[in-house]
């Protein structure tokens, strides 16, 4: 009774062989579908989340709104499917979502041994500090002795720990399972420091009574690169994705935006004008419509546009630039050329 | 002559053991102790009613369309529950098409009253009954889907808010009853295979967290299935859930049937009845009278549980609240939100409840003590 070892051996290669075909089709099969299958937040102010009608803002929303501009000519060509952070990464490996666009960060492991491809950097977060101002702390380097309010089982906690032994401090944790719970806490002065993502440390501020009497350390304790995320082996979905970023990026260096991208089609400036289409054949190269960056960049806007909108000054949340200003104005943001 | 003897008229009890003075002491100053536990009580609710009813009420913010109108009261901003109403309703049903949704409760209204009054002949009822258990969620998923008939599709994942919370509590609950009852009496048979199957079933449901259920449906078994294949996130809930109920039910019905003396089942298989009949007609409506408090104690449950399905991203009630705190435009109204679900789900439950003791009065034939 051994005849079962090939047949096993057949189906296994079989099954292998299918997964392949199938890892090489992701585009193929979205241009069949005709829209983007786009996973993102279960809810996060100013990454993503739904208003009171129903419809979906925020960066991640954008970034996925832009691929659709891209491949599609249209950025409402997607269907959202909300995610929680445990089911996040299963959804895509499982094939359930195209793109995941939900504040994921960066990390070795989910690059390599969890079979995923960051295809860049939306938004450079880090842990942060919320501090009342009364107190009169101007860096975390004197935090010493303070009790800290953060969020039990994330890797805050860690952080926190380890940056306090780093630099030689003491403090007590406070631990809360909920947000709303800790910037609670905070304002009824059961600790006199919130920590968290500096992203969310914003969002927590507009739900103290005062938020102007409260103020974000400079200090950025971790590095939480936040991207959209493919799977391993996709290699042209993964491009395009990634040079949808650098095309937000590469606009707004060149100062394109959304209410120019027309006029400044007749620029003489030869980067702008590969940019936009106008000169060479980047379309033919991504199998895309030669004006392809010009949609993006109409429909959605550049990544300062989509900056601003959502997190920066023209939303509630006010979060300065900092890391995420261009390369050029003393930020990380760096694309590419498009050449 | 002797006169007839006339009793004096009773006196009036003192003064101070009836009215409201004697009620007063009766219940509330019998002994120190509980002179000691009213004078707590009326602290308390001195010193926590003003503050809630403050907040709730008189220093709430009942007008005003922005975030803006609440700045400053103190109170309650109740606003955010009236611009979110409508999603947390429909979650994000779209608007043009949540007539259907209406026609629905409307016809789920209609068609349920009557079976609730009591001079409807039983032969309607019965077919009413089973026309709403059977014909009406095939039709009310054909509606609420749509993509047929010239109706637009709505994907079940823009379901949510109190209609998803409906959705799945109506489902659970019409599902796991019928099974809970199946399985009790496989339980209970003298078939071994099917006993084991049963035991089997019920024991390996009951043994693992109802997360734990939902959370496998949703992460672990699209790793399993065919790349491409997927299946409905919603479907997957539901049928975790009703099987989880089931095993719960299946253990309040066996409750019951073993309260049944043995006589009943030997008295029906003396008039010649079968199984089956002697089942449905005599062990069971005895054994499920006698559960009623049980059952719906498992329905209120369910009701509540339906809150868990947050943890595979669909928007109920609970999780349509939470995504509203998470606009930028409405940050910090949290309390205002979950108040506001609580109150529903009490609504629902407490409704539940009131209905059940009302069944059990109805039916009530001189087991109660």
């Amino acid at each position: 009774m051994k005849s079962w070892k090939p047949l096993a051996a057949v189906t296994i290669l079989s099954l292998s062989a299918i997964s392949v075909a199938h890892a090489g089709t992701t585009l193929e099969a979205i241009k069949k579908n005709g829209f983007i299958k786009c996973g993102i937040s279960d809810g996060l102010p100013g990454f993503s989340f739904a208003d009171e009608k129903g419809n979906y803002s925020g960066i991640d929303v954008d970034v996925c709104r832009a691929i659709a501009a891209a491949l599609f000519g249209d950025a409402t060509k997607l269907k959202y499917t909300p995610l929680t952070a445990k089911e996040r990464l299963t959804a895509l490996q499982s094939g359930e979502i195209d793109v995941l666009s939900r504040n994921t960060t960066w990390t070795s492991s989910r690059d390599s041994a969890q079979g995923l491809n960051f295809a860049g950097v939306t938004y450079y977060d880090g842990q942060g500090f919320l501090v009342n101002k009364k107190l009169g702390v101007n860096s975390a380097k004197k935090l010493d002795g303070a009790t800290v309010c953060v969020q039990a089982g994330t890797t805050t906690e860690l952080n926190l720990s380890d940056y306090f032994r780093a630099s030689k401090m003491k403090f007590t944790p406070i631990t809360y399972d909920k947000s709303d719970e800790s910037a609670k806490s905070l304002e009824a002065g059961r600790c006199d420091v919130l920590t968290s993502d500096q992203s969310q440390l914003y969002a927590q501020r507009i739900k103290l009574a005062k938020p102007d009497e409260y103020v974000v350390l400079p200090e950025v304790i971790s590095k939480e690169p936040l991207g959209p995320v493919v799977r391993h082996g996709d290699d042209d979905w993964f491009d395009l994705v990634k040079w949808t970023l650098y095309v937000m990026v590469n606009a707004e260096e060149l100062g394109v935006n959304s209410k120019n991208v027309e006029e400044m089609k007749k620029s003489t400036n030869p980067d702008v004008k590969r940019l936009l289409g106008v000169e060479g054949d980047k379309g033919k190269d991504f199998g895309l419509a030669n004006d392809w960056m010009a949609t993006v960049i109409k429909q959605v806007g550049n990544y300062g546009e989509i900056f601003d909108r959502n997190v920066g000054k023209g939303s509630p949340l006010k979060i300065e630039r900092g890391l995420n200003a261009l390369w050029n104005q003393g930020g990380l943001q760096y694309a590419p050329p498009v050449r | 002559m002797t006169q007839p003897h006339i009793p004096h008229p009773d006196l009036p009890p003192p003064a101070n053991a009836v009215g409201a003075i004697g009620w007063l002491r009766r219940h509330l100053f019998s002994s120190p102790a509980n002179i000691a536990l009213t004078a707590l009580a009326l602290y308390l609710l001195y010193a926590l009613l003003p503050p809630v009813l403050n907040w709730a009420f008189f220093d709430a913010t009942w007008r005003g369309d922005s975030r803006e109108a609440c700045s400053g009261q103190g109170g309650a901003c109740w606003i955010f529950i009236r611009t979110h109403f409508a999603q947390f309703m429909y979650g994000f049903y779209p608007e043009a098409q949540r007539w259907r949704v209406d026609m629905l409760v409307l016809l789920l209204i209609f068609g349920v009253a009557p079976l609730f009054i009591r001079t409807v002949p039983a032969k309607l009822k019965r077919r009413l009954g089973l026309g709403l258990l059977i014909a009406f969620p095939i039709f009310a998923f054909v509606l609420m889907r749509g993509g047929i008939l010239g109706l637009a599709a709505v994907e079940t994942s823009s379901w949510g808010g109190l209609l998803l919370t409906l959705v799945i509590a109506g489902v659970g609950m019409t599902g796991a009853l019928p099974l809970g009852v199946l399985l009790a009496l496989g339980r209970r048979s003298t078939m071994p295979t099917i006993q084991a199957l049963c035991v089997t079933f019920i024991e390996l449901w009951r043994g693992v967290p109802l997360i734990t259920v939902l959370f496998m449906s949703s992460v672990m078994l699209p790793l399993f299935l065919p790349a491409g294949l997927n299946f409905d996130k919603l479907l997957r809930a539901l049928i975790g859930v009703t099987l989880f109920q089931a095993a719960y039910m299946a253990e309040v019905v066996r409750g019951g049937l073993q309260a049944i003396p043995k006589g009943q089942l030997e008295a029906a298989a003396a008039l010649g009845l079968g199984y089956w009949k002697s089942m449905g007609l005599i062990v069971l409506p005895q054994a499920l009278k006698l559960v009623i408090p049980g059952i719906v104690n498992t329905f209120i449950a369910l009701f509540k549980d339906t809150s868990l399905v947050l943890i595979i991203g669909l928007f109920d009630l609970m999780n349509i609240v939470h995504n509203a705190t998470t606009n930028p435009a409405w940050l910090g109204f949290s309390t205002e939100g979950y108040v506001f679900a609580a109150a529903v789900y009490w609504l629902f439950c407490f409704g539940m409840s009131r209905y059940s003791r009302n069944l059990e009065k109805r039916l009530h034939t001189g087991h109660q003590r």
